[in-house]
């Protein structure tokens, strides 16, 4: 994606996570800022399903060629899907981060965490 | 240590990375382009067709006068006489102790005047070694860091392209030639470079690279960052200073032996033939999924000190210092990455060449 967008029925963790909250559930993913910082996505390295992951912690990592980085978890919650089309085409992170590069759906264990993300426009503001 | 972007230096081509939309990182106190479109794609560039690299944070240092040689040969691993006019030799910077300083180009520009390139983050302390050492030669050592700026035009279609912009035949390899390119007159043409592709380095004087740079796009090569130039140099083996060599490491565990003529009696050789390194620096492919990276552990001892992703194998691959026993090609090493175990195989030089 050459275009950087955040849409408006995400949220947003400061440290370039969304998270696309439906019930009692949330796919998660690296915002457009965040895969363009790293550049070209070359591995993802998904954790297992029923993995409990924790609101401002790692829970994975993306490498680019060049470097690793730590995914921050912008919800707690126990992994109930993970990306297996990240395996062979990691570069969809890059191309479609929305979409079909989103990473891990997890079930939430603290709805009321979703209050403390941001809307896309405070996000956005606060790349600037 | 951070360093704020107001303090780092900026190569006489800053304005065409940003114009050209390149990512700037700090660089051993310069500012930098890491990519333009993308790392892959600038890979593969040069693997394939052309691209150009702006060096020119590379440093320089001039040795002139009768003693030049002489003085050379003391400092410099490799035997600097065999260096003939318009030749180029690589050799190593070492210490008392045969610990790695720096690894240098060094140019026979005449019988009594050569040029070093140094290492950006090294430029400083090479430059007070030499002049260190220079006492009791009859020699002039002059910093010649602000007097060029250094382009790399490197891959298959490298020469063919700088030759249609050149007034004169372009240097063999290992080989160097005064030109006037694009324009740009008393252009320092090498043959040399740093990607395991054909190509040559030019040495030009800063208000002039623009120039050069504008032909050299203008005819088709594709601007290239560091971030290329480091996986392009690590699917061939070429070493980094800082990463895979260092002060707390000899030549001759670094697989540079070769360049390490310890008869020459220069300053480290004694104890460079004295010593019996227990580890290797050797290339691995990681065998499974995973990117091994620069200081991940080698489970059973040694260190990753180099890796990343191969764009033209697509795989994992780097460098790492292994125990001797586990250094011949075709061993299998597990690494230990942030906690995961990946498997790798040692190889032999290059990870990547043509034939594979």
């Amino acid at each position: 994606m050459a275009e950087a967008s955040y849409p408006d029925d995400l949220k947003y963790h400061p440290e370039h996570d969304w998270a696309r909250v439906e019930g009692d559930t949330a796919t998660l993913g690296i915002t457009w800022y965040a895969q363009d910082q790293l550049g070209e996505v070359v591995f993802f390295d998904p954790p297992d399903v029923g993995t409990e992951i924790t609101k401002d912690n790692p829970y994975a990592e993306v490498e680019s060629v060049k470097a690793v980085s730590d995914v921050i978890a912008p919800l707690s919650g126990e992994i109930i899907e993970v990306n297996e089309t990240l395996k062979d085409s990691p570069e969809q992170i890059n191309e479609d981060s929305y979409g079909e590069g989103w990473l891990v759906k997890i079930k939430l264990s603290d709805p009321s965490e979703i209050d403390q993300l941001m809307d896309a426009t405070s996000y956005e503001e606060s790349l600037s | 240590m951070a360093v704020g972007t107001d303090t780092l230096k900026r190569t006489p081509l800053f304005d065409r990375h940003v114009a050209a939309g390149a990512k700037l990182v700090p660089f051993a106190g310069w500012e930098m382009p890491v990519q333009y479109t993308g790392i892959k794609p600038e890979h593969l560039a040069v693997r394939e067709r052309v691209g150009i690299f702006d060096v020119s944070h590379m440093g320089e240092i001039e040795t002139t006068g009768p003693d030049a040689e002489a003085f050379l040969q003391r400092i410099l691993s490799n035997d600097v006489t065999k260096i003939a006019e318009h030749g180029a030799q690589y050799s190593v910077l070492t210490n008392e102790q045969g610990g790695v300083l720096d690894d240098l180009f060094t140019y026979r520009l005449d019988r009594d005047r050569f040029l070093t390139v140094t290492n950006a983050s090294n430029h400083e302390k090479d430059l007070n070694w030499f002049l260190k050492h220079a006492q009791g030669f009859d020699v002039t050592i002059h910093d010649r860091l602000h007097d060029y700026a250094m382009l790399a035009v490197q891959g298959p279609e490298a020469r063919a392209l700088v030759a249609e912009l050149a007034d004169g035949e372009l240097p063999k390899r290992f080989r160097t030639t005064t030109l006037t390119v694009a324009g740009a007159p008393g252009v320092l043409v090498c043959g040399t470079g740093y990607t395991g592709e054909d190509g040559v380095e030019l040495l030009v004087a800063p208000q002039h690279a623009t120039k050069i740079w504008d032909a050299v796009v203008a005819a088709g090569a594709t601007p290239a960052g560091l971030g290329a130039r480091d996986t392009l140099r690590l699917e061939v083996c070429f070493h980094l200073y800082g990463n895979d060599l260092m002060e707390s490491r000899g030549p001759l565990e670094a697989g540079l032996g070769w360049c390490v003529k310890t008869d020459t009696g220069f300053i480290g050789a004694e104890a460079i033939a004295n010593s019996t390194p227990t580890e290797k620096l050797v290339p691995f492919v990681i065998t499974g999924p995973g990117i091994a990276r620069q200081g991940n552990p080698v489970i059973g001892g040694g260190v990753v000190t180099s890796g990343t992703l191969s764009p033209s194998l697509d795989r994992g691959i780097g460098m790492a210092y292994v125990p001797l026993e586990k250094s011949e090609p075709g061993t299998p090493i597990e690494i230990d990455v942030r906690g995961r175990t990946r498997t790798a195989e040692v190889r032999a030089k290059p990870l990547y060449s043509k034939e594979n």
